[in-house]
């Protein structure tokens, strides 16, 4: 092993090209996620009416812009604005009492083993059955009516929010649990201020899911059957126009379908997350 | 200091339940804690000194045997023992590093929240944190959410600070920096720590006052006042002999 002697260098800035060097104003743009999706939807309509023009069949595939008239006229003319009012009306009202009973039974369960094993139980049972397959029996208990649409709803609300809320409530750790005895926590001090917010991540989530699992199966319930007391949803305002084959409506109502999900499960659901879980740092 | 201890513990025995087993963690142990002592809990891995620190802070009852703090019976965890445990997600990571503190004061009913986010501020300026006060815990090293962690324990100004490893997880450089700081703390306000670790070099740091404890179950070797306490010697009690190298 040669002998060597301790070397020193000088550390300087001056001769590199860059340290920090702001991007170019293509650069910020093609970084912004939204811009990057709205480009895309921009082509995709592009080419939909290209296609829909070349097919020259309305009957079939309207243009995008036929549809986009049609969704004008449409609202224009009320009648999807008052279809769409419905839907939402029913769907909250579902996912509401929906999101009460999962409360009571998570809170059964949280409080007893007896009521987790049962929650277990209910949930492994039902949550692999699809809402809409209770249709059929829900029409013969309640009626043609929103009695039907309700009880379909809170089923498909239900097992999702229960199930994540409970996983939730198990997985809250355990040093918070002894942070909230040592600062004297009540028991309901503790759940509203340790518990909830430590199980929020999965709260979130199941409120997501059976957002999701509501959106869904009210409009294919709708679609079977939309018509009491003179009102329907969007799905009956799709299944109506088919039969009147009023095609560009139909598809002007899909849009509505569409852009209801994307504005709650993108918007509403997003700016929860953002100013919750995120901002915790509890999910990345 | 004062001649009544604080704190005592008489013939501390701790059992616990497996699915198989009845364990016993700790076996007869008794020390008595002063005011203003910075007692120290060492021991190897596994000697249940984090189970004696939890049955002083009420989570867990002893079966035999009593804890008396002032002369009460300990029988449940209360915001006059307050914690620092070894984890860093003892921060609730949904408030900040000042609701943190504030929360603690006022869920404690300590004081109204007024002066509770104005002792927590003080608190934060006493662990250098004044710039990280509205800071949420998961943008912080491990190093400055254990400085929260006893600021929040230290704003309690409870009978006695718990501390379980709080140093544990931490780099070497960073340890041994807290190290200096909690003395420092300590110089300013002298408050009552029972301090569990399992390095000897950190206990003979902290401590004023160090119990030995035997591995598995574990039961008092000795009890030493740390000035002039030889790690050689510590290790020999600890380890036996014929370990030492």
């Amino acid at each position: 092993m040669p002998e060597r002697p301790d070397v020193f260098y000088e550390v300087s800035t001056a001769r590199m090209d860059v340290v920090e060097k702001p991007l170019s104003a293509w650069e910020k743009l093609y970084d912004n996620g939204a811009i990057r999706k709205t480009a895309l939807l921009i082509i995709l309509a592009a080419a939909w009416e290209l296609y829909a023009r070349w097919l020259g069949n309305p009957l079939l595939v309207p243009t995008f812009s036929a549809t986009v008239g049609a969704l004008f006229a449409s609202i224009a003319s009320g009648a999807l604005p008052q279809a769409a009012v419905y839907t939402i009306s029913m769907l909250l009202k579902g996912y509401v009492a929906g999101l009460a009973i999962a409360a009571l039974l998570t809170a059964f369960a949280t409080g007893t083993r007896i009521g987790a094993d049962l929650l277990e139980t209910l949930t492994a049972m039902f949550n692999p059955l699809p809402s809409i397959a209770l249709l059929p029996l829900a029409l013969v208990w309640f009626g043609l009516g929103a009695g039907s649409v309700i009880f379909v709803l809170i089923h498909a609300v239900l097992w999702a929010v229960a199930l994540n809320t409970f996983a939730g409530f198990r997985s809250v750790s355990p040093t918070w649990k002894m942070v909230g005895q040592n600062y004297g926590l009540s028991r309901t001090g503790y759940i509203a201020r340790i518990l909830i917010p430590g199980a929020f991540p999965s709260i979130l989530t199941g409120l997501k899911v059976g957002w999701a699992f509501a959106w869904r199966t009210l409009i294919a319930a709708e679609l079977v059957f939309g018509v009491s007391s003179g009102s329907g949803g969007l799905g009956w305002f799709i299944f109506e126009r088919k039969n009147q084959l009023l095609i560009a409506d139909v598809f002007a109502g899909l849009l509505t379908v569409i852009l209801f999900g994307l504005l709650v499960e993108n918007l509403i659901f997003k700016t929860i997350e953002n100013r919750t879980v995120r901002r915790w740092g509890m999910q990345t | 200091m004062e001649t009544a201890p604080l704190l005592s513990v008489e013939g501390v025995t701790l059992r616990y339940r497996t699915k198989e087993h009845l364990v016993t963690a700790t076996y007869r142990i008794s020390f008595q804690l002063y005011q203003s002592d910075r007692f120290v809990v060492l021991g190897p891995s596994g000697c249940g000194k984090s189970t004696l620190l939890k049955a002083v802070g009420g989570y867990i009852q002893p079966t035999e045997g009593r804890i008396r703090l002032n002369n009460t019976d300990v029988t449940s965890p209360g915001p006059d023992r307050v914690f620092v445990f070894q984890e860093f997600d003892q921060l609730l990571p949904w408030k900040t590093v000042k609701e943190n503190i504030v929360f603690a004061l006022t869920a404690s009913g300590k004081l109204p929240r007024p002066q509770a986010e104005e002792r927590a501020m003080h608190y934060i300026a006493k662990v250098n944190l004044t710039e990280f006060a509205l800071s949420y815990p998961h943008t912080l090293s491990g190093g400055m959410k254990q400085r929260v962690a006893i600021a929040r324990a230290m704003a309690m100004e409870p009978q006695i600070l718990l501390m379980d490893e709080p140093f544990a997880a931490l780099d070497a450089l960073t340890r041994t920096k807290m190290q200096e700081e909690l003395l420092q703390l300590w110089d300013e306000t002298k408050f009552t720590v029972l301090f569990v670790t399992h390095s000897i070099p950190e206990a003979i740091r902290i401590g004023n006052r160090i119990l030995l404890m035997s591995a598995h179950p574990g039961q008092v070797r000795a009890e030493l006042n740390s000035s002039g306490a030889d790690a050689a010697r510590i290790h020999e009690l600890l380890f036996g002999a014929s370990n030492h190298a």
